[in-house]
């Protein structure tokens, strides 16, 4: 029904003299498009020309170097630091922003939380690093203050400096980018619905099951996957907190272009970089096929 | 030249260098081009090269750290004696980093004229080196520079294990696997990606019953070090130490002795069992915007004031043995280099060579969390 009546509604706003509109979009959309061509497009066929190219030749050899055991491990250790900080900060960012969408649509809190988030989410990088080793690194203020104490924050070893660190480093901007991304999907949420399930004898369990969990499934599984490839992308914060091992892809990319021992394989960084761009393709894939999905349910 | 840690924003240079290279061919009175001078002698002189570099006005270094060997002072010095502005490039990037950026900013006006890079590096990119031999070139030992001057080794050091003493005594590198260094023992970069710390683990596995021919031994060093909590994944710089993050750190003794400036309790050590020296090498670049320039830093570099400049910053110039025995070297600062007993070794080529590849494939296995 709905269907039918947006079709409709398409046909009758649809202007006449088609091509004369069609072409001012195509103007109005060139700068995009350059900047696309330029800045995503480009780079990327660049990517997959490098991992093919030898010194002697189109070549196969870069992309067999994959499978070595210390590339497949930090390929690994990529997709679990992305997944695992994904998922904590999925989990958390979604409680997180229930209880503010739930809250007063013009309340203090509700913005107060927005503008952090805001800011927050975009925290990364060397400032980020440095921030957590000046906090709980092994000469950081609350360590100190807990040894005075008479306490150790690290009992077991420093972690900090870890897959285990760097995870919860990421959980940082991964929890409120979550409540950015999570939002506006709760909002659409009406509250009618839960009335009418109210109405038609259901509880609180019903409603989630049977009703807003369905209806949200596809955003927060979209909202995880935007997380995931923010998490698999990140470079900056890593190379600040642990440069030395080759511990995640983007620094063994990293390495591979700038080694001064006779390391550097800048056609082995373009097939590692392919590897990523083939990831974060899938990702990509998988989060417009959840868009469309959610759209259905939750327009905007 | 060394560093890879902070691969910061390369510094925008060459802020109206357009005119400069403009005047570039009309400053050689003896008609011929500096581009391709082969030594001052053989295009006019000395005074020739200054005036043609000062017409010049600029030079582009890349990856010079400041307080790396004394190349704050040695900058500046410069800049003053000639009135040449010194545009300088990526401080904390890598000697590839260097050679990268002859690559790809060949023929515009921020092009590096001149490098300071790690020999693996210079063996392997002689093909963008132009010629050139320094006056005092007969000095510089034959072992340590190209016949033909495509490079020539500039100052060099030994391996050695920097500690803050209020906290630590270090006289061995096996004392580090002992449950008093928890997260203390850092080394300056990634070993397959620095040459500062290859050097290191080189060490490591000299004292730990390697040689130059096989760095296993240091791996497993650093991988026992690792499963003890020992090891800090973190590049040593010299934040790290001023904060204590870094407490014990493997470094070249002079990038080591330079730490001591902002941690007076900061000392340096050379295991006896484990003398590893090494050098850094000098090149013109084949496309240097600024030819005469580059050569005129290459004169200055290696004069007695150059050359005792670095002995400043406790690094060991080349010409060392020579101005000992002419008398120009410079006293104090050679009796506060760190004191060394032992044999010392340095990587060739094909051992160098060996030694990444080795670290390549076990490196991040060895240390990976």
């Amino acid at each position: 029904m709905t269907a039918v009546a947006s079709t409709e509604a398409e046909l009758v706003r649809r202007p006449l003299g088609g091509r004369l509109r069609l072409s001012s979009t195509w103007l109005g959309a060139a700068p995009f498009l350059v900047y696309a061509g330029a800045f995503l497009l480009l780079p990327t066929v660049l990517v997959a020309v490098g991992a093919f190219s030898g010194t002697h030749g189109p070549t196969f050899s870069n992309l067999a170097q994959l499978s070595q055991p210390y590339i497949v491990s930090a390929f690994v250790n990529s997709l679990v630091l992305s997944a695992v900080s994904a998922s904590i900060g999925a989990v958390v960012g979604a409680v997180l922003a229930y209880a503010v969408a739930t809250g007063s649509p013009d309340g203090i809190m509700r913005r107060l939380v927005t503008a952090l988030c805001g800011v927050l989410s975009q925290f990364g990088g060397v400032t980020l690093a440095f921030a957590f080793i000046a906090t709980i690194g092994t000469e950081g203020f609350i360590v100190i203050w807990l040894r005075q104490h008479g306490i150790d924050f690290y009992p077991n070893g420093v972690w900090l400096f870890s897959l285990t660190g760097l995870t919860l480093i990421y959980t940082y901007f991964q929890i409120p980018l979550m409540v950015i991304v999570f939002m506006p999907a709760l909002d659409g949420v009406r509250p009618q619905w839960r009335e009418a399930t109210e109405t038609l004898g259901g509880a609180t369990w019903h409603y989630w099951r049977h009703v807003a969990g369905p209806l949200l499934l596809p955003a927060f599984l979209g909202a995880w996957l935007l997380l995931f490839a923010n998490a698999f992308s990140a470079y900056a914060t890593a190379a600040a907190l642990l440069d030395i091992g080759g511990v995640i892809v983007p620094l063994q990319i990293s390495r591979a272009l700038s080694s001064e021992v006779g390391l550097d394989q800048a056609n082995l960084a373009a097939a590692l970089a392919l590897g990523m761009v083939v990831v974060v393709a899938v990702i990509t894939v998988g989060y417009s096929w959840l868009q469309r999905r959610s759209a259905r349910w939750l327009p905007r | 030249m060394n560093r890879t840690a902070a691969r910061g924003t390369r510094l925008a240079l060459g802020m109206g260098a357009m005119a400069v290279i403009a005047a570039c061919g009309s400053t050689s009175s003896s008609g011929a081009s500096w581009s391709t001078a082969t030594s001052a002698s053989a295009n006019g002189g000395m005074s020739a090269l200054v005036s043609a570099a000062k017409a010049e006005g600029q030079l582009n270094v890349i990856a010079l750290p400041l307080n790396w060997a004394n190349y704050g002072t040695i900058i500046k010095d410069f800049e003053a004696k000639y009135g040449i502005k010194v545009n300088q490039a990526n401080p904390q990037g890598s000697s590839q980093d260097e050679v990268n950026a002859v690559k790809s900013e060949a023929g515009t006006s921020n092009a590096p004229d001149v490098l300071d890079i790690g020999m693996a590096v210079a063996w392997a990119n002689t093909s963008l080196f132009a010629p050139y031999k320094v006056a005092e070139w007969s000095d510089i030992p034959a072992d340590q520079k190209d016949a033909g001057g495509l490079w020539y080794q500039d100052y060099g050091g030994y391996m050695s294990i920097g500690y803050d003493s209020s906290k630590y005594t270090v006289t061995s590198v096996s004392d580090l696997l002992t449950s008093a260094f928890k997260s203390a023992v850092a080394l300056n970069g990634d070993p397959t990606e620095a040459n500062a710390a290859l050097n290191g683990v080189m060490m490591a596995s000299l004292a730990n019953g390697g040689t130059l021919s096989n760095i296993g031994p240091g791996v497993s060093f650093f991988k026992q070090l690792n499963a003890d909590g020992n090891f800090v994944p973190v590049t040593a710089t010299a934040a790290t130490i001023d904060n204590g993050t870094t407490p014990v750190v493997f470094d070249w003794d002079y990038l080591n002795s330079a730490s001591v400036v902002n941690l007076p309790s900061w000392k340096v050590f050379v295991p006896s069992d484990a003398v590893l020296g090494g050098y850094y090498a000098q090149a013109i670049t084949k496309t240097a915007p600024h030819p005469a320039a580059a050569r005129l830093w290459e004169e200055y570099l290696y004069s007695a004031t150059g050359q005792n400049l670095w002995l400043q910053g406790g690094a060991r110039p080349v010409e060392m043995s020579a101005m000992q025995a002419n008398g120009t070297l410079n006293q104090t600062y050679a009796a506060a280099l760190p004191a060394v007993s032992g044999d010392p070794v340095t990587l060739d080529e094909s051992q160098a060579a060996a030694a990444a590849s080795y670290l390549a494939s076990n490196w991040s296995a060895a240390v990976g969390s």
